[in-house]
């Protein structure tokens, strides 16, 4: 085939995947409706596709727990993929590659002319990205995948999440919101069919706000910027998945055949060069930094370059990464001492930071950490906006972790839709009525008839008296009582005589918390109508996913109904 | 030289001075004008709307139905049959507001939301009454996709024929309520925009007012930090009452939410009692379905008492030409 043909061929690959992946990255969502009023609701798309077929994923959580959880295992065929094909997955499939390669097309200052042939140069530097990929997977062989952050997937989902979709969602809102208070009269009803349609596919029913999402959203347009200087900074120099395929490929059958007899050195071949491999004759091709992008068979004008199937390299070919030894023992002891020196902070480990509190279904924190990839899907998919990035709730390592922010958004006894899209487990998947429990049922004569289940308890709520109304004012309230999702509810209310500023008696229900029916879902923290710092709000006192941190001792008897 | 050089000169120099007067009348004139527009930021200004859904009294007819039966479509039928039929309430000009209770993400068994039956039937009652459009629509508590998913009642009443509003910040109007204890607060723009409002509570209990019911139901209609109305909730739900005047209550008691209210969870607190009461008086239905599923003192509630005190109903259900149907 020809070279122009390959490089339509690809770009059709990138253009196919990417909204692929957009169109599953937006449907990582509460699915709008509930089939059956008993059922679980579940996400009705395979929104984990890409993540799941991942296997930098695979290997770093393979690595950290000796398994590969769920549908990990799809990362195999791409695997072999890569050990056939070398990087094809950079240049044709990769979501973030595809946005690098757009934006590293763009006119740029800095990349014209000559300077652009010499960007596109091999450079020493591009090895730095196999020191990442060998700190990421030491530190995943001792137990955290805190390095998967940096996985493209994890890094582009996480970004489009938190920052780009919810920025893409305000500005939309904000203009449709606009356009729906002119004083349009009939014509109104264009703005309302926009903005159906805009509901039906991009907008989300509400605008989330994300913790970081400035951070976040600033740090993903600094690495798309940096495409303006070198084509694909981020795929040549950090993309620990591309150095792993660039690994795997040393045995790929894709070889670049240079036809040095019909080469007259225009130097077309490396203007678009996307891996900064050295496809022109008289260099040595780099075969495990080729995205397999087919613009230097497209631009050649002589037809002196041409991919070969075969297991023979082309001459002037290096078919493995240059690595220096010295570099290579460096990251292996890198890799090694970032951890304990990550883990000897005050984090989880000592202190226990109250605001940890994890989402519904995950596994204790030694697991969490040897799972989570901060992909951000459960940050998501949470219809109630709930869970967040963590800054250092976690220790410096839990960086960008979930986190429960019950102020913004509390967790839904009815809902495991996190459960479901976690690709590693981390949040471990869960059933409604895993998650709410059931009731130990109860004879007459008082013996148990069914022992109960208990439920998922992600913390406990306390009261701060000092700012609760029927506690320090005075005033009738009960609205953490009223939204207590759990049956027998957990807040229970105790009718008081007290004493207001004028010296009037009465009674007002002040709240207590029942901690064995309390699941510390923060609902009660959510309404409670004193804003900012709330009188009810819960920590990770209790959860069920530690053994350690607990505050009660288990009781013979299970709790009855009253 | 060019001779024409100094007068070119001189002319570019006027142009100048000229350009440099108008930019700076300019800068003054908007200076003071913008200057002139200050004042003290106050928040958007409210609303000021009241309206009376309801329809004349008619001497030959029922002010309240109670229907007991096992089929919730049935019981809507004949009771609405029973008070006149719909046609009494709504025409073709009228656009409706169901307002059912669509508050918690919960499905229909746990009866913390009501009946999508009930719902869905009325829908078709007041399209059949031809009715120029039937909204349904509630300000959830909780996620309010969830919510309308959830509880059965989106589905259901789209089938119908009613167009279903999720309650977005932008179909909210701020209102001057004109309460004793409410004053400015977003209100739905479904219930502003009807010509007609129909009330479909579910009857549950609730710790703060004994039991939640039709009146109790008018906190959906309005958006804003609702948490602070318990404060004063009994004068909260008779403001909302006084603003909202239904054309019908419908009080959906087929299933009843004895305890755990009004949130409920699990099956354990509903009892069936296959009932469904309507009225035009909205404090009848509270006062009758606090006696009947709670026994309570009637007289002595006081979102009750302050109700009847404003004259928006009669807490003395006996007096009512009541009929009650075996459907």
């Amino acid at each position: 085939m020809r070279g122009t043909t390959l490089r339509r061929l690809r770009l059709a690959s990138q253009v196919t995947f990417f909204l692929l992946f957009v169109f599953l990255l937006i449907r990582t969502e509460f699915p709008g409706s509930v089939r059956s009023a008993g059922a679980d609701v579940r996400v009705p798309y395979p929104v984990g596709l890409f993540l799941e077929t991942d296997p930098l994923v695979a290997l770093g959580t393979a690595l950290s727990t000796g398994t590969l959880y769920r549908h990990l295992l799809w990362a195999v065929p791409f695997v072999l993929l890569a050990l056939i094909v070398g990087r094809a997955f950079c240049g044709w499939m990769c979501p973030l590659g595809s946005m690098h390669h757009f934006v590293g097309s763009m006119k740029s200052e800095k990349k014209r002319g000559l300077k652009l042939l010499e960007s596109n140069r091999y450079k020493r530097w591009q090895s730095a990205k196999y020191y990442v990929l060998t700190v990421v997977l030491v530190m995943a062989l001792l137990g955290s995948v805190a390095g998967l952050l940096l996985d493209p997937l994890s890094f582009l989902i996480r970004s489009m999440a938190t920052a780009v979709l919810p920025v893409l969602n305000y500005a939309l809102r904000a203009s449709t919101d606009w356009a729906y208070h002119l004083p349009l009269g009939p014509a109104r009803i264009g703005v309302t069919g926009a903005t159906t349609v805009l509901n039906a596919t991009v907008l989300s029913f509400r605008q989330p706000h994300f913790h970081q999402a400035l951070a976040l959203g600033l740090l993903f347009a600094f690495v798309l910027a940096l495409n303006l200087r070198v084509t694909r900074f981020w795929c040549r120099a950090i993309c620990p998945l591309g150095a792993m395929l660039g690994v795997v490929s040393r045995w790929s059958l894709v070889q670049l055949q240079k036809h040095e007899g019909k080469c007259n050195d225009c130097k077309r071949c490396e203007l678009h060069c996307q891996g900064g491999d050295d496809p022109i004759p008289g260099a040595t091709w780099r075969k495990a930094e080729c995205h397999l992008c087919m613009n230097c068979l497209g631009d050649c004008p002589e037809g002196g370059l041409s991919f070969t199937w075969s297991s023979r390299p082309g001459k002037q070919t290096r078919e493995t990464p240059q690595l220096q030894r010295r570099a290579v023992v460096t990251s292996l002891v890198a890799g090694a001492a970032a951890l304990p020196l990550l883990r000897t902070g005050p984090g989880v480990k000592a202190a226990g930071d109250p605001l940890l509190i994890r989402p519904p279904g995950s596994v204790d924190e030694e697991h969490f950490l040897a799972r989570c990839i901060r992909c951000g899907d459960c940050m998501k998919v949470c219809p109630n906006n709930a869970i967040h990035p963590a800054l250092f709730e976690a220790g410096v390592e839990g960086l960008w972790s979930p986190v429960l922010v019950p102020r913004i958004g509390y967790c839904e006894p009815n809902c495991t839709l996190c459960t479901q899209v976690c690709p590693t487990g981390a949040i471990w998947e869960m059933t409604v009525a895993e998650k709410i429990g059931t009731p130990a049922k109860i004879a007459p004569d008082g013996s148990v008839e069914r022992a109960g289940r208990e439920p998922n308890r992600i913390g406990t709520a306390f009261y701060d008296r000092g700012r609760c109304l029927p506690w320090a004012m005075a005033i009738e309230c009960i609205v953490c009582e009223e939204w207590c999702p759990t049956s027998p509810k957990a807040i229970y209310l105790l009718p008081t005589q007290v004493t207001d500023a004028t010296g009037q008696t009465k009674t007002v229900r002040q709240p207590y918390v029942e901690p064995r029916r309390c699941t510390g879902c923060g609902a009660c923290e959510f309404a409670c109508p004193i804003k900012g710092r709330p009188a009810v709000y819960v920590t990770s006192a209790g959860e069920s996913r530690s053994r350690t941190n607990q505050f009660l001792l288990p009781e013979n008897q299970p709790l009855t109904r009253s | 030289m060019n001779p024409r050089a100094p007068d070119d000169a001189r002319r570019q120099f006027l142009l100048r001075v000229l350009r440099i007067g108008a930019a700076s009348a300019g800068t003054i004139g908007l200076g003071a004008y913008l200057g002139g527009r200050s004042r003290r930021p106050e928040e958007g200004t409210a609303l000021s709307v009241s309206r009376d859904h309801g329809v004349a009294a008619n001497a030959s007819l029922p002010e309240m139905v109670v229907a007991q039966g096992p089929s919730p479509q049935l019981l809507v039928q004949k009771a609405i049959e029973d008070i006149g039929g719909m046609s009494r309430f709504v025409s073709s000009v009228d656009t409706v507001l169901i307002k059912p209770n669509i508050a918690w993400d919960r499905s229909p068994e746990e009866a913390a939301t009501t009946s999508p039956e009930v719902v869905a039937e009325l829908v078709r009652l007041c399209r059949a009454a031809g009715a120029r459009s039937v909204i349904v629509s509630d300000v959830s508590c909780n996620d309010a996709e969830s919510c309308f998913g959830r509880s059965g009642i989106g589905d259901a009443a789209r089938a119908a024929g009613a167009e279903v509003v999720l309650p977005h910040a932008r179909y909210m109007r701020e209102v001057d309520l004109k309460g004793g204890t409410l004053g400015v607060w977003p209100v739905l723009e479904a219930f502003l925009d009807a010509t007609k409002v129909i009330n479909v509570p579910i009857a549950k209990q609730h710790s703060l007012t004994g039991a939640t019911l039709g009146m109790k139901n008018w906190y959906g209609i309005i958006g804003g930090n609702r948490s602070r109305l318990h404060q004063r909730i009994h004068e909260s739900i008779v403001d909302l009452a006084a603003f909202a005047r239904p054309t019908l209550t419908v009080l959906d008691a087929t299933r009843v939410l004895m305890r755990n209210g009004p949130t409920g969870g699990g099956v354990d607190n509903v009892e069936r009692r296959d009932t469904l009461i309507v009225s035009t008086d909205q404090v009848a239905v509270d006062a009758y379905a606090a006696k009947a599923y709670w026994n309570l003192d009637v007289p002595r509630l006081r979102f009750l008492r302050l109700a009847e005190e404003r004259g928006l109903g009669r807490t003395d259900f006996a007096s009512l030409r009541t009929h009650v149907l075996k459907v």
